[in-house]
């Protein structure tokens, strides 16, 4: 037979019906990874995108060289950040399926990343986030009725109506735009660090990609950047597993991990357990620190599972085992630092409830005073004719003009007692 | 006073505004030790430092995005991507990103970039470095696009584009880099010394963005043109011994609707001339604009001037060039038509 080339069309390891299978997932015992200088060099280091850092073992203990040694007082609050981030998720989708938003995307399962680096961090530290990071904006402090409004183009909307429900920024808090287009803001955030260093500061930056989109060229542009510049930024790929209805396998993670691209480019990479709070807080706190002495960027690969729907526009039980999340190895990050924090005697299951139920409570005032302020079809509403604003720092003549037109056909519609055109088209 | 090329009065630009404002930052390829492939950014690094004149890796996109970065950083980046024919890679950049910043955080997060890119043919660059993108450019919203056609507005034009608060892409025609070409390649060249717009003040000057000018004035026709195509027309109307009005657009969008249209009604017949290729081309929106506010002033259908709808070919330069030639031929269509 001659040889021939065939084409690799990677499958994952389990379809709708069959048994979930992660077996392809390397995963170091908590406590097993050395925890090197944050000085080091990164080729010496080039094993730390191999192993996973892990801090917590089965036995809720934090163990080995990387324990954050975290006060409880702090745990607690991480802990009550996933949860908040958790219950305004489960509330926001629930709100979309009646209909009160047109959108919406949960970070269910990844809440980990989020809240432990976002409290990792400096507040000064500039975020720029996918769309899959709500936490950061729990853990800052963003109030949720403002993220509420976002999700309903209200008048209190800080988008003005002008973005699809959780593209999210806080200039205050340092939280950059959500842009809704994949990948382009991490080598943006190369860029915020490198003019962060050009001017001398001590802030840095960070940045989330999926490993779905971390295909993109932006992601090599921040690589790129992030090396030759050694930026002071940390470049995080929140591997999730799927990409909607794409596995890993399609972004290239069959052949290598993702945290092995860093050490191709000269940057440290590390794979950490993203669903390990104390893992993904200390390999965060490293980073920074690194970033912070002129080290320059680092890659964390943070090995975690998307529990929900890519969106509320999406259904995986298409195309994955529906309990595949049951079977994921590294389990829930709420559940973990929870029973963690049982184990030291910090917290109980009795105050855990008690922690959901007000929890649930504030979620619930906060959407009765966002619902306040606007709905999709009731209550005040945002006057259309903003829409001719912010294009430009000053209007130019060409939208001056369009403003009229438009101010003209509403004022003649209502004289004719039709109704305006919603402001919101209702999406499925 | 001092006499300018147009890529002597665009360093000046920069020199002037790196000096100005500690904010300003230059990046691209090739533009900081050597000073860039057309001189443009030429001892800037040497006066300023190599943290204010950066040389970036070969990735348009990645230029763009840091520059982004950099801008919602406080900084005032003026990026050039070495010819607009490399725009492409950082296009989504440009368009999802650089031109909506402003607009999806309702003014809360800006970024003020300049980017500028070298256009248009006339120099044997073949089709990947003679390319006019401005039309693909001027479609979106959120972002200016200018070209200047000498050196007075380029330097001018420049200064505005790096001050203002809104991102701006500065095409650069640079055919006329060194001297204003009329069309013709067979004669020598001429340099920018012997044009009055190659009088430029050495220090701080605007020429506003939004503004375009009348660089003939005449009573039979209007021509619109910009960039290069401003000389060749001129030459044309010599050659011709025609009246006509000659508008430099100069900014692309936003357009001054009021000059352009202003000039139509008057003369009442119109010419539209640009290098780019003519099909959904950038004068097709000068065309329309004129029928919508001139169309009972008009005495003759608007005829355009434009590069063939083909890629720029290396062999066949100045069959594709709209030359001379065929601006006088429309303009003497124009002009015959009772």
């Amino acid at each position: 037979m001659s040889p021939r080339s065939r084409l690799h069309v990677p499958s994952p390891p389990a379809r709708p019906g069959q048994e979930p299978d992660f077996s392809y997932v390397q995963i170091s015992p908590a406590g097993a990874v050395n925890r090197p200088d944050v000085t080091a060099a990164a080729r010496d280091i080039e094993s730390l995108s191999l192993e996973l850092v892990r801090v917590l073992g089965d036995d809720h203990r934090a163990i080995g060289a990387w324990n954050p040694h975290l006060e409880p007082a702090e745990l607690q609050v991480g802990l009550r950040h996933m949860l908040l981030t958790r219950l305004f998720d489960d509330r926001m989708q629930r709100i979309q399926r009646q209909g009160r938003i047109s959108f919406y995307i949960k970070s269910t399962g990844e809440e980990a990343v989020a809240v432990a680096q976002g409290m990792a961090l400096q507040p000064g530290d500039m975020l720029f986030p996918s769309y899959r990071q709500q936490g950061l904006h729990i853990v800052r402090g963003h109030n949720l009725v403002d993220l509420m409004c976002q999700c309903l183009s209200n008048t209190r909307d800080m988008c003005k109506g002008r973005q699809l429900p959780i593209m999210y920024h806080w200039a205050e808090g340092n939280i950059f735009s959500i842009s809704g287009n994949l990948a382009t803001q991490f080598p943006q955030a190369v860029g915020w660090a490198m003019a962060a260093a050009i001017k001398g500061e001590d802030r840095i930056a960070a940045s989330w990609i999926g490993e779905g989109s971390s295909a993109e060229a932006d992601f090599h542009y921040a690589m790129t950047f992030a090396a030759v510049y050694q930026a002071p930024v940390i470049l995080n790929l929140v591997n999730n597993q799927w990409a909607i209805s794409t596995f890993q396998g399609f972004a290239g993670g069959e052949h290598r991990t993702f945290a092995q691209r860093g050490p191709g480019y000269g940057i440290p990479g590390i794979r950490v357990d993203g669903n390990d709070f104390l893992a993904v807080y200390a390999v965060t706190q490293w980073a920074a620190q690194r970033a912070r002495q002129s080290g320059g960027p680092t890659l964390i690969e943070h090995v975690t599972y998307r529990a929900a729907a890519h969106s509320t526009s999406d259904d995986p039980a298409r195309y994955r085992p529906k309990d595949e999340w049951r079977a994921w190895p590294l389990g829930d990050p709420v559940t973990r630092l929870k029973d963690h924090l049982i184990a030291l005697g910090e917290w109980s299951e009795e105050r855990h409830q008690e922690l959901q139920q007000q929890l649930d409570a504030y979620v619930t005032a906060c959407w009765k005073e966002a619902e306040s302020y606007g709905t999709l079809t009731s209550g005040p509403s945002l006057d259309p004719l903003t829409m001719f604003e912010d294009v430009f720092k000053d209007m130019p003549p060409n939208l001056a003009r369009e403003r009229e037109e438009l101010a003209a056909l509403r004022t003649a519609a209502a004289a004719d007692g039709r109704p305006a055109a919603p402001s919101v088209a209702q999406k499925g | 006073m001092a006499r300018m090329n147009m890529v002597q009065a665009l360093n000046s630009a920069m020199d002037v505004m790196l000096g100005r404002d500690p904010r300003v930052v230059i990046l691209g390829e090739d533009v900081g030790y050597f000073g860039g492939v057309f001189r443009v950014t030429d001892g800037l690094q040497r006066k300023y430092g190599e943290s204010r004149v950066l040389d970036t890796p070969i990735a348009e996109g990645g230029i763009i995005a840091a520059a982004i970065g950099m801008g919602a950083n406080g900084l005032k980046p003026v990026a050039e991507i070495q010819f607009a024919d490399y725009i492409y890679p950082g296009f989504d950049q440009v368009v999802s990103e650089l031109a909506r910043l402003r607009y999806r955080s309702a003014g809360a997060f800006r970024a003020p970039v300049t980017i500028r890119a070298p256009s248009g043919g006339g120099i044997r660059g073949g089709q990947t470095h003679s390319q006019s993108p401005e039309a693909i450019f001027a479609h979106v919203c959120g972002i200016k696009v200018v070209m200047p056609s000498n050196p007075y507005d380029a330097k001018g034009l420049l200064i505005s584009s790096i001050e203002g608060e809104d991102p701006v892409v500065f095409f650069e025609p640079k055919r006329i880099y060194n001297g204003p070409f009329d069309g013709d390649p067979h004669k020598p060249a001429v340099p920018w010394s012997a044009h009055p717009r190659g009088e430029v003040p050495e220090g701080y000057y605007t020429v506003p963005i939004g503004r375009a000018e009348v660089v003939r004035t005449g009573s039979e026709v209007t021509v619109l043109t910009y960039g290069t195509m401003v000389h060749v027309a001129e030459a044309a109307v010599r050659g011709l011994g025609v009246d006509a009005e000659i508008v430099d657009v100069r900014s692309m969008s936003p357009l001054d609707v009021d000059t352009l249209c202003g000039s139509v009604c008057k003369t009442g017949r119109c010419v539209v001339v640009h290098e780019a290729t003519r099909f959904s081309g950038y004068g097709a929106e000068l065309v329309a604009t004129v029928q919508e506010e001139c169309f009972w002033n008009l005495e003759a259908p608007i005829k355009r001037v434009a590069g063939w709808d083909t890629p720029y070919p290396h062999a066949f330069e100045w069959d594709y060039f709209p030359g001379q030639a065929r601006v006088a031929a429309a303009l003497r269509e124009v002009l015959e038509t009772a």
